[in-house]
C-alpha cells in the first residue's frame, strides 16, 4: 500500500471509530501529512495474536460468574496476562 | 471505565401510584442527585452528589415499572430507586438490572456472548482459525471511540509514545469543540492509538496560536518503539 492509501484507510478508521462512538464534531486539518507504511499497522489489519494483545471485547456477561471470574476465565483460555473489566454491576 | 452508563430496572412499587404520579416524581429526580453508597459496597460511604442525565419509564403496569436511565459512572440505580419509592410514599425496591451502555459501548452488532467467545478461541487454538476471533475482539481503539479525537504526524508519535507532551507542530488533524481541560485521545495517521491526554488548549487556541502544547500526555498506550524515533530536526514529507 503506498503512503496515501495507508493514510487514507488510516483516517477512514478514526471516522469509523467517530460513528461508533458518537462523535459528531468535524475534524479540521492543520498539516496535510502522510504516514509511512514501514512502521506501525492499521488497527484493520491487526492478527488475532495483535488483537489479543491490545483489543476489547464488548461481552454480555451472563448473571452467574462475577466479572473479576469472567476476566480470569479469559486468561486462562486465552493465555493472556493482562486483561481487566469496565465496572461492576451492582446486584439487584 | 469511568464513562456514562446506561441501564435498564426493574422497579417493584410497595403500593399502587397512578402512572401520571410516577411520571412526575420521577422527572423530579433529572440532574444532581445526592447518593450514599449502600452497606454492601467497595467504595468509601461518604455522602456523595451523582448526575442522572435522563430516566425515562418505558412501561408501567402495577407493581413494576420498566426504567431506562442514563447516569454518571458510580451511581447506585438500586439507591435511586429507592429513593423514588420515598418520594412516591410508597416505598419501591430494584428487581433487576441490565446495563445496556458504558462508554461507547452498547447492545449492537459488537456485543458477544461467552459462548461466542469461547467458540471463536477454540477455533483459533484448535484449529487454527483466526477469522471468528477478529471479528470478537475488537481493536483497543474503540475504548476511547467517543472521545475527542487529535491525530499527529509521523514525526511526533515516537516522542509522545515515550511520554511527550503534544506541540502544535505535530498535529495533522483536530476536533473541533475541543475544550480546555478535556480529555482526548491523539491517533497516528494510521488510525492507531497513541495516548490519551488533557487538552491544555481548546481547538480555536490550537488554531490561533500555531505553537506550544496542545495536549499534556497522561496515559501512553502504543509500545515504545513502534515509531522510529526522528532525530532529523527538520521533518520532511
Amino acid at each position: 500500500m503506498s503512503k496515501e492509501d495507508v493514510t487514507r484507510e488510516g483516517v477512514k478508521f478514526i471516522r469509523k471509530l467517530d460513528e461508533y462512538g458518537e462523535v459528531n464534531d468535524r475534524f479540521i486539518t492543520l498539516k496535510e501529512a502522510r504516514t509511512d507504511p514501514t512502521y506501525g499497522k492499521l488497527p484493520t489489519q491487526r492478527s488475532a495474536e495483535e488483537l489479543l494483545d491490545l483489543g476489547v471485547v464488548n461481552l454480555d456477561k451472563p448473571p452467574g460468574p462475577t466479572s473479576h471470574e469472567v476476566v480470569a476465565w479469559l486468561k486462562n483460555i486465552l493465555g493472556i496476562e493482562k486483561a481487566g473489566h469496565g465496572g461492576t454491576l451492582e446486584r439487584p | 471505565m469511568l464513562s456514562t452508563k446506561e441501564y435498564v430496572a426493574v422497579a417493584q412499587l410497595h403500593e399502587p401510584v397512578e402512572e401520571a404520579r410516577l411520571r412526575e416524581v420521577i422527572k423530579e429526580f433529572i440532574g444532581r442527585i445526592y447518593q450514599r453508597p449502600p452497606l454492601r459496597s467497595s467504595v468509601k460511604r461518604a455522602l456523595r452528589v451523582k448526575t442522572v442525565y435522563e430516566i425515562e419509564l418505558l412501561e408501567y403496569e402495577f407493581p413494576y415499572a420498566l426504567l431506562r436511565i442514563k447516569c454518571e459512572h458510580g451511581t447506585y440505580v438500586r439507591k435511586l430507586i429507592h429513593d423514588i419509592g420515598l418520594i412516591l410514599g410508597v416505598g419501591a425496591h430494584m428487581r433487576e438490572l441490565r446495563r445496556i451502555r458504558t462508554g461507547p459501548f452498547k447492545e449492537d452488532s459488537t456485543l458477544v456472548t461467552m459462548h461466542e467467545l469461547s467458540e471463536a478461541v477454540y477455533l483459533y487454538r484448535n484449529e487454527n482459525d483466526d477469522s471468528a476471533l477478529r471479528k470478537t475482539i475488537l481493536p483497543a481503539e474503540y475504548i476511547v471511540s467517543h472521545m475527542r479525537k487529535v491525530v499527529v504526524v509521523d514525526g511526533a508519535v515516537s516522542a509522545i509514545s515515550h511520554g511527550a507532551d503534544l506541540a502544535i507542530p505535530g498535529i495533522s488533524m483536530i476536533h473541533e469543540n475541543i475544550r480546555r481541560g478535556e480529555r482526548v485521545a491523539i491517533f497516528s495517521l494510521k488510525g492507531e492509538i497513541v495516548a490519551v491526554g488533557r487538552a491544555l488548549m481548546s481547538t480555536e487556541e490550537v488554531l490561533e496560536r500555531r505553537k506550544g502544547i496542545a495536549v499534556k500526555t497522561r496515559r501512553v498506550i502504543m509500545k515504545r518503539g513502534t515509531y522510529p524515533r526522528s532525530w532529523r530536526r527538520k521533518q520532511s514529507k
